[in-house]
């Protein structure tokens, strides 16, 4: 099994949500830490697509397709924000 | 072109196989004709999607090899041999064919030649790939940001663009370093041995410059380089990561 990350998963993350969503900033429910999404650790093959907390890695993020529709489930994060323009200065 | 490459609806869309190149032997650059292609920024990446004859549909993520400035989008795929999708692009596709791609996608692995420097670009085998077009567009951006390139590779027939990376080497404040893992070949004047904490203090930038740093490779090896790096004193919010599941280095 290959375990990925959020980057692998930009262009779905796309479609689901309507614009990029790498740079996001997503928070565990389950341990509280912070990450942007391209952080998640993400597996392909789960079967569906599985993304996991880098930290903890508990569940964040599960998307399976059914006949055609997309189910996601997205109980695992406490918070999702859009935080400021990505910073592409040291510091950022 | 930043923000306004990803506003719009991701559509699937088709284009047309206009080159295909080995880089090494389990790795093949594929050049596309595109029409209407927005741009991009340098690391994003596009989906590419297969449809079997049953209906069976795979997809998977590549990273963009070519800068936002070249005419034409690459991607450089490596060969996965349990893969879906790789060993047909590396092996079955032709000119002309088309391909079903989406895309640019991705916007936190992705570096602008108008960013501040130092830039400290870590690869390990085929994560050299969105490195080829951070250099490609820092070139043509005439950014004078210094930039240096340590990658990892098994070995000398698996090392990628070769040539051009040599060709961009010492010039204009780019400074590539390559090191072999696997290969005791005798006629190899570069290094040796793995990225650790020991290499990447000897051979990177110190973090009391604060590079902005990007890691791309399999899973472990991103994983051992980015520890080292905050052990090194290098802020977290400074390393970019990008894994994939390849073959380890």
């Amino acid at each position: 099994m290959r375990v990925t990350d959020g980057n692998a998963i930009a262009g779905l993350l796309g479609e689901v949500f309507g614009g990029e969503m790498t740079a996001v900033v997503g928070v565990c429910a389950a341990c509280g830490s912070g990450g942007r999404l391209a952080e998640m650790r993400v597996r392909l093959d789960a079967p569906g697509i599985v993304a996991r907390c880098a930290r903890c890695l508990e569940i964040l993020l599960v998307i399976v397709e059914r006949r055609g529709i997309r189910c996601v489930d997205l109980s695992g994060f406490a918070a999702l924000d859009q935080p400021a323009p990505f910073s592409d200065g040291p510091g950022g | 072109m930043a923000g306004t490459a990803l506003r719009g609806r991701l559509n699937w869309r088709l284009g047309t196989v206009v080159g295909l190149e080995y880089e090494s032997p389990a790795a093949k650059s594929i050049t596309l004709d595109l029409p209407d292609w927005r741009g991009h920024r340098a690391g994003q990446h596009v989906d590419v999607r297969l449809t079997a004859a049953d209906g069976y549909q795979a997809q998977r993520s590549y990273s963009i090899a070519s800068a936002p400035e070249d005419a034409r989008v690459m991607l450089t795929v490596e060969r996965l041999d349990d893969g879906e999708v790789s060993p047909y692009l590396v092996d079955d596709l032709r000119i002309g064919d088309e391909l079903e791609v989406r895309g640019p996608v991705g916007g936190y692995f992705v570096w602008d030649a108008g960013s501040p420097g130092p830039v400290l670009l870590i690869a390990g085998g085929s994560g050299v790939v969105p490195f080829r077009s951070m250099l490609r567009h820092r070139v043509a951006a005439q950014s004078t940001v210094p930039v240096r390139l340590l990658y990892s590779a098994r070995s000398q027939r698996t090392l990628i663009y070769r040539d051009e990376l040599t060709r961009m080497a010492g010039r204009n404040a780019i400074d590539i370093r390559i090191t072999l893992t696997r290969e005791e070949a005798q006629d190899w004047r570069g290094y040796r041995g793995r990225i650790t904490r020991g290499f990447l203090d000897r051979t990177g930038w110190p973090a009391s410059d604060g590079p902005l740093v990007y890691v791309c490779g399999p899973t472990g090896f991103v994983e051992t380089a980015a520890d080292a790096l905050v052990s090194l004193g290098h802020e977290p919010s400074n390393i970019r990561t990008e894994r994939f599941g390849g073959a380890e280095t």
